[in-house]
């Protein structure tokens, strides 16, 4: 019997030195890492895992921007220490100046133009190398499972995290840790305030690799992400302290009726 | 050490030259001739049009009466200056300092360089030869100054060579002119009667400055080794450059790498005693059939670590082709920089980090190109287009405190709504032939147009959201008009 439970503990602690090869962190504060609660209890021991390669896809621009802003969001809490950030991409399509909302300073993220998929890979390889970054993100539409092997490999020495950004069509199998999805919803407006409140998406944990996939509701505030709690089928929202005035609103003005509208022919001239 | 100068005088330059390119021309008077108020006048004239009786200066109509076959080229000017720098880049096989001395003669440096080819004579001889074979007419002199030098090779056929400390006895029996004085001057010298140097050459230095003025007493003294005078090199040589010469021509990679480990050792060696880095370094590599081939590397940070360099030219060492073989190696730091030192390492605590990042950047910039690493930051325009600026050095400018979206268009694309008049908002949007309904929108923010950049019409933007919860950034040009407003999609906000 004693050997047995020797056994379970053997097993037990090489799954969690597999896991710490892996890239997943140990649990060693109740805290965890970007402040995804939920989102990063789907993660082994609960915390984001950091030193792995993690996986975006979206379809058309809207969901680009969402990944974007996801993905700027986690680098604002990965870029401490004033460690800079390398970004592949053919062309840059990112707006360095978002970035404020994250709390990022523009000129450290890196921008890195390549004229080839292979020029790319082979820049965020070597990135994913260099001890100094704090992360490194690859916007490259075509990768095989055995590049995407050579970039996991190369953060299991380093520790340095990275993003893959692809489109939906070009998607295959790759040697990822987790695949993500996130698509725009409706904006978080406190109070009822009028006009586009904080950005919020749906974010749907596609793949995570022994640990459970999920889909969740999150905003991006600007004390940092807010996760929708879920109970049930229903969005309980967490209460937004008063403190958190961005955006700057100027009301909107309430349309007075009748109003002249202008624009399809289709359309009416009057709404009621 | 004593200064050895040359001076070359090209005495038909132009001529010489045309009739080097074209040697049909043969033996007939050539001359230049240039437009001035009006008339043709002759600018150069070759050896055969000056022993015809044709000197610089007179009208082509007089020299053509004298001589009717004669050919007549026109000259473009700078032409001497364009030749006298080809001749100049020639002439740095034999010393690395030489200089033009427009319009028609070449100074170089000659000290320490004549010993190479065994003496003053055969230097001289050697280089006069060579310049003469090419069908140039050249007197040379050498002299311990620049005045002398010159002054001998101009207006004493006779000698060549003027030893250390014979200026003075090599002037005396030249004419005034040889000192390079000024027109003005010659003529009050010439109306004096000072005929030759050695007329007033004894005279007080005060007396002659009270009635020459200060830049006779100048030139004179410069010709007397008394005043200090420098060349202005045509190719300034590089301080940090190393030679390889190879017993075998090389053609192998594995060689050409160990040929580069060995000039980068002892070029960083020199480099960190002096505590200098490499910014740019460029191998050039002589084959043995005559031709240069070069590859070059640039660094983000002074760098004299033999290892990290030798890593950047190893990415571009694939496109050099060796050819028939390699059989000189010469590297040259054309650029460097002061390396901070490692002790200043030490209080930073990002500093070695920061090092592995600056070698990154290297061999990323090394192995795609320049130019493809870019930094932004915010400047200060609110015109969205014109909103960041590449990173240079750190700015204080503040971004302005609006939102701006995460994927900006490089150009906005048109597209068509519905919208309540004056400023309201749109209620509907047709994008790619998809309609959105605005449940949400923020704005207007107007955006003027900067009229010293451009100008057109303002925008007003709005963030709008659709039903679905997409959010975007939309603008109107100008102000609302009646059917005619238009609107435009420029970015995705997250």
């Amino acid at each position: 019997m004693s050997m047995l439970t020797n056994k379970a503990e053997v097993i037990k602690r090489l799954q969690q030195d597999i896991l710490h090869l892996q890239g997943f962190k140990s649990k060693n504060s109740e805290e965890n890492l970007l402040g995804l609660g939920p989102v990063e209890a789907a993660f082994p021991n609960g915390i984001f895992a950091t030193g792995a390669i993690h996986e975006f896809v979206s379809q058309g621009s809207e969901e680009t921007a969402a990944t974007f802003g996801f993905v700027s969001a986690i680098l604002s809490k990965l870029m401490t220490d004033s460690r800079p950030c390398i970004w592949v991409c053919p062309s840059r399509s990112l707006f360095p100046l978002a970035l404020k909302k994250f709390n990022i300073e523009p000129a450290k993220l890196i921008f890195i133009e390549t004229a080839t998929d292979a020029e790319s890979l082979w820049v965020m390889e070597e990135a994913l190398k260099c001890d100094g970054m704090a992360a490194v993100i690859g916007e490259i539409p075509r990768v095989s499972f055995s590049q995407s092997r050579r970039l996991q490999l190369a953060v299991e020495k380093s520790k340095v995290t990275g993003f893959l950004l692809r489109a939906v069509k070009t998607q295959n199998m790759l040697a990822s840790i987790a695949k993500w999805h996130i698509a725009p919803v409706p904006s978080l407006s406190p109070d009822g305030i009028p006009g586009v409140g904080f950005s919020q998406w749906q974010v749907e944990l596609l793949k995570v690799r022994n640990g459970k996939p999920g889909s969740w509701k999150v905003a991006w505030m600007p004390d940092g992400f807010k996760v929708m709690a879920m109970q049930g089928n229903e969005l309980i929202q967490p209460e937004i302290g008063s403190g958190a005035a961005w955006p700057d609103k100027t009301a909107m003005p309430a349309l007075q009726n009748p109003v002249i509208l202008q624009g399809f022919p289709e359309s009416t001239s009057q709404v009621g | 050490m004593t200064k050895r100068y040359i001076s070359i005088w090209f005495r038909h330059l132009l001529t010489d030259w045309y009739l080097r390119k074209h040697p049909d021309a043969g033996d007939f008077p050539l001359v230049f001739s240039t437009q001035q108020r009006g008339r043709q006048l002759i600018h150069a004239t070759s050896r055969t049009a000056e022993n015809a009786g044709i000197y610089c200066g007179m009208a082509v109509a007089d020299a053509k009466a004298i001589y009717p076959n004669l050919i007549i080229t026109p000259y473009t000017p700078e032409q001497e200056l364009h030749l006298l720098t080809a001749l100049g880049q020639w002439c740095i096989r034999y010393s690395p300092v030489v200089a033009i001395d427009p319009p028609d003669g070449l100074l170089i440096d000659a000290s320490g360089c004549a010993h190479l080819w065994g003496g003053e004579q055969t230097y001289l001889a050697e280089i006069t030869l060579k310049l003469k074979a090419y069908g140039y007419d050249v007197r040379t002199a050498m002299a311990d100054t620049i005045g002398t030098a010159w002054a001998v090779s101009r207006y004493d056929s006779d000698t060549m060579i003027i030893p250390g400390g014979h200026e003075r006895k090599a002037l005396r029996p030249l004419p005034p002119a040889a000192l390079r004085l000024e027109d003005t001057l010659l003529t009050k010298l010439q109306q004096l009667g000072f005929h030759k140097i050695e007329d007033f050459i004894h005279l007080p230095l005060n007396a002659l400055k009270r009635r020459f003025g200060p830049s006779f007493i100048l030139r004179l003294k410069q010709a007397l080794g008394a005043e200090r005078e420098d060349l202005l090199p045509l190719g300034i040589p590089p301080v940090y450059e190393e030679r390889l010469s190879s017993m075998e021509p090389i053609k192998t990679a594995k060689a050409i790498t160990i040929a580069l480990t060995n000039l980068l050792d002892v070029i960083c060696l020199k480099l960190q005693q002096e505590g200098k880095g490499i910014r740019t370094a460029t191998l050039i590599c002589y084959r043995i059939d005559d031709q240069v081939v070069q590859i070059t590397i640039g660094t983000n940070g002074a760098s004299n670590n033999t290892p990290h360099l030798l890593k950047l030219f190893e990415l571009k060492i694939p496109s050099l082709a060796p050819g028939p073989g390699i059989d000189l190696f010469i590297l040259q730091a054309s650029l460097v920089e002061d390396v901070l030192s490692e002790q200043e390492k030490i209080w930073s605590s990002t500093g070695s980090a920061d090092n592995n990042i600056t070698k990154l950047l290297d061999r990323i910039e090394s192995k795609i190109g320049t130019g493809s690493i870019k930094r932004y930051q915010p400047v200060a325009h609110y015109w969205p287009e014109l909103s960041i600026q590449p990173f240079t050095s750190p700015n204080d400018h503040q971004q302005v405190n609006a939102p701006r979206p995460e994927k900006l268009l490089p150009t906005p694309l048109p597209i068509e709504v519905t919208a309540p008049i004056p400023d309201y908002p749109p209620m509907l949007f047709r994008f790619l032939g998809q309609l959105h309904e605005i449940k949400k929108a923020d704005g207007p923010e107007r955006i003027e147009r900067e009229w010293w950049l451009d100008d057109g019409e303002h925008r007003d933007y709005y963030v709008v959201e659709d039903a679905a919860g997409r959010r975007y950034w939309i603008f109107r040009l100008g102000h609302y008009a009646v059917n005619q407003a238009q609107w435009f999609i420029h970015g995705f906000f997250a």
